[in-house]
């Protein structure tokens, strides 16, 4: 039965992607429930903090495309995250005036941020793969420095806050002390994200990329158009960075430059790192993993060694870019699959079990 | 007979020098000019020490721009902990004696930083997937930027004046800091003892052949993680030379400086065409000038978006960077 159950599920992939987000949406709520969790801290805060980690999560999965799949290092992730946020910021807020539902901005955050992605990947996706990570090094760090400049438009270090927020039928706008609605559509979105980077990876896409990312030159000689997959897979990850963007922008309702810092870019390749590059469920543990090291364990270590000598007087939580950048290099050289490391499974097709 | 299109291509370093030099000079004033050159030298010798390594492993060293950052505080370290300068320094013996003894040992303990981090982060990946390099640099990059915040704070930090910054020399009308030429002296001194060292010294020849074919070199009895090694410290070196030179002339400095700093060097090295050192001063002057011109026409704010705008624009026409097509020099 079990075994039946396995099979199946390996054939029908987006099904079990359903199924473990299910569960874990369950597990997760009951688990901050118990009072070993609730003596960090309250069941709200906890439910916003897995909110709050879903973001990083979408980023992790867009940044995995690019870099785990495509074999393409993006240095400047947070730049598109950036675009998505200011994409609300100028759809949907007081400021601007527009009011276009949340649920129409998510595919328009998508799309500018694809375009961004485009524009700034074909120059440089015809050259050297290395170039591109000083291009978007460099992307990373000026699009923060241009909304910090525009202020006329983004009202520069101030952000532009009062964002609207998600709105649905029947419970109406979402509001910031209540952390279930943006729980559920958290994982909405993660389901649908993973979903569509799976199918994707497991299409003539997906394919086409890990023969790039092998080996370019022999890819490029068996007929894949190099740079036109490369392109593509690094718009994909865009828009999935303005996607989180857009969620980051409601959910807040407030954007500013400091927010998509280069920092950003660094954490969100770490998570990957940890978890595990190429690995789509590495990728999103990786990321949930550290974001909770980032947000409760630092903290609580700070706490915890207060009067202690010598470890009390660590301030762990200025440590943290330290431990994320030894993590980026510690990784590398012993353990560069992360702790759960892309596998070679056959694929599954209709019959093929059956052999 | 040589048709004028051949000789300008035969010549193209020498037009595109003097085609930035000319138009800057009538735009800007003289100054301007001298500001241009000294902030495009304390560049180059940042750039240097990318494009050497590009040449050699094909690695962006992205923890140079930290690893000259990192210099900055050193060099401001053996300054006052050691050398215990805080004042202006009148005695001209004097002030050259110090000024030698902090270049010289700013430039060897950067080199042994430079050393290390070859050893530790780059050596054990030489033959892995070309990722792996590339993500353990952007994370020393980080690890360097957070020790030093660790070790300074994250305030800007002030050098102690001792050089005299109203001296100044005179060529007719036109009044030129002592500050600049020493700067821009400085560069000249070690991109010609580069240049040399590359081109004469056994070193420099072993350097040569395995930026063009390692496995080549290694069969000739090149020893190939010596010569790597050597490359990194020498780089690291001169960017230390450059941390020097940049706490001299702009007088402060803190831990993120690196960043944008290892940023505009590495345009520098891809504007001149990356892998070739005498590119990497060109690019690095044509980057002063763009900046300091972006300054003079009111985009201070914006001279770091125009530098990238410059770095994506060569890359899209010409990849190869000025020199770029002169690949014999790679080194």
């Amino acid at each position: 039965m079990m075994n039946r159950m396995r099979e199946y599920l390996l054939r029908h992939r987006s099904l079990d992607i359903v199924l473990r987000l299910t569960a874990i949406a369950i597990v997760l709520p009951l688990l901050a429930a118990t009072p070993i969790f609730g003596a960090f801290q309250p069941f709200n805060g906890w439910l916003t903090g897995f909110a709050n980690a879903a973001i990083f999560v979408m980023l992790a999965i867009g940044l995995n495309i690019v870099v785990g799949k495509a074999g393409l290092l993006d240095l400047g992730f947070a730049a598109f995250f950036a675009i998505g946020a200011y994409t609300y910021a100028f759809g949907a807020s007081a400021y601007s005036g527009n009011d276009i539902p949340f649920w129409l901005m998510l595919p328009i955050g998508a799309i500018v941020t694809a375009i961004f992605g485009v524009a700034i990947g074909a120059p440089t996706l015809r050259l050297r793969g290395d170039y591109l990570a000083i291009v978007t090094l460099g992307f990373g760090e000026i699009i923060p420095n241009v909304l910090l400049n525009s202020d006329k438009y983004t009202l520069g270090t101030n952000g532009i806050s009062g964002l609207n927020r998600p709105e649905l039928p029947i419970i109406g706008a979402f509001k910031s002390n209540e952390p279930w609605p943006w729980f559920i559509l958290a994982v909405v979105l993660i389901g649908l994200i993973m979903i569509a980077a799976d199918r994707i990876s497991f299409s003539r896409i997906g394919r086409a990329w890990e023969a790039i990312r092998e080996d370019e030159l022999a890819a490029a000689s068996n007929g894949i158009n190099t740079v036109t997959f490369k392109l593509l897979a690094f718009a994909i990850g865009a828009s999935t960075a303005g996607i989180a963007g857009a969620f980051l922008a409601s959910k807040l309702s407030f954007v500013s430059p400091d927010q998509f810092k280069f920092s950003v870019s660094v954490t969100v390749l770490s998570m990957l790192v940890l978890g595990g590059i190429g690995n789509l469920w590495g990728a999103a543990i990786g990321a949930f993993l550290l974001y909770f090291v980032q947000s409760i364990l630092l903290k609580q270590l700070n706490e915890g060694f207060k009067g202690v000598p010598v470890l009390g007087e660590i301030d762990f939580l200025q440590l943290q870019y330290l431990l994320f950048g030894l993590a980026l290099v510690i990784m590398m050289l012993r353990r560069p699959g992360g702790l759960f490391p892309e596998r070679r499974v056959a694929r599954h097709r209709p019959g093929a079990s059956k052999q | 007979m040589v048709s004028p299109l051949a000789w300008a291509k035969r010549n193209s370093v020498l037009l595109w020098v003097a085609a930035v030099a000319i138009a800057f000079f009538l735009a800007v004033p003289p100054v301007q000019f001298v500001n241009a050159l000294t902030l495009g030298a304390i560049y180059a010798l940042i750039a240097l020490g990318y494009t050497m390594v590009y040449g050699i492993v094909e690695l962006i060293n992205f923890a140079h721009g930290d690893v000259f950052m990192l210099g900055t505080f050193v060099s401001l370290s053996v300054l006052i902990d050691l050398m215990g300068v805080t004042g202006p320094i009148t005695n001209p013996l004097q002030l050259t004696a110090v000024l030698i003894f902090i270049l010289a040992v700013t430039m060897i303990l950067m080199g042994a930083v430079g050393f290390l981090i070859e050893k530790l982060a780059y050596r054990p990946l030489r033959n892995a997937p070309k990722l792996a390099p590339l993500i353990t640099a952007i994370g020393v990059s980080f690890i360097l930027q957070n020790i030093v915040q660790l070790w300074k704070g994250p305030y800007k930090t002030n050098f102690p004046q001792f050089f005299p910054m109203d001296a100044a020399l005179m060529f007719g009308s036109v009044r030129i800091g002592l500050i600049n030429v020493l700067v821009i002296a400085v560069a000249l001194i070690l991109m010609i003892a580069l240049q040399l060292f590359i081109t004469r010294s056994k070193t420099g020849r072993a350097m040569r052949a395995t930026a063009l074919d390692p496995t080549a070199a290694a069969l000739m009895g090149v020893n190939i993680d010596a010569t790597i090694s050597r490359t990194f410290v020498i780089g690291a070196a001169i960017a230390g030379a450059g941390s020097v030179m940049f706490g001299l002339y702009l007088g402060i400095t803190d831990f993120s400086i690196g960043f944008i700093a290892g940023l505009k060097a590495f345009t520098a090295a891809v504007v001149g065409g990356i892998g070739n050192t005498l590119g990497a001063a060109l690019g690095a002057f044509t980057i002063g000038f763009t900046e300091v011109g972006a300054t003079v026409a009111g985009f201070s704010r914006w001279k770091d978006a125009i530098v990238f705008i410059l770095l994506v624009a060569f890359l899209t026409f010409r990849p190869n960077g000025i020199l770029g097509s002169d690949s014999s020099d790679r080194a």
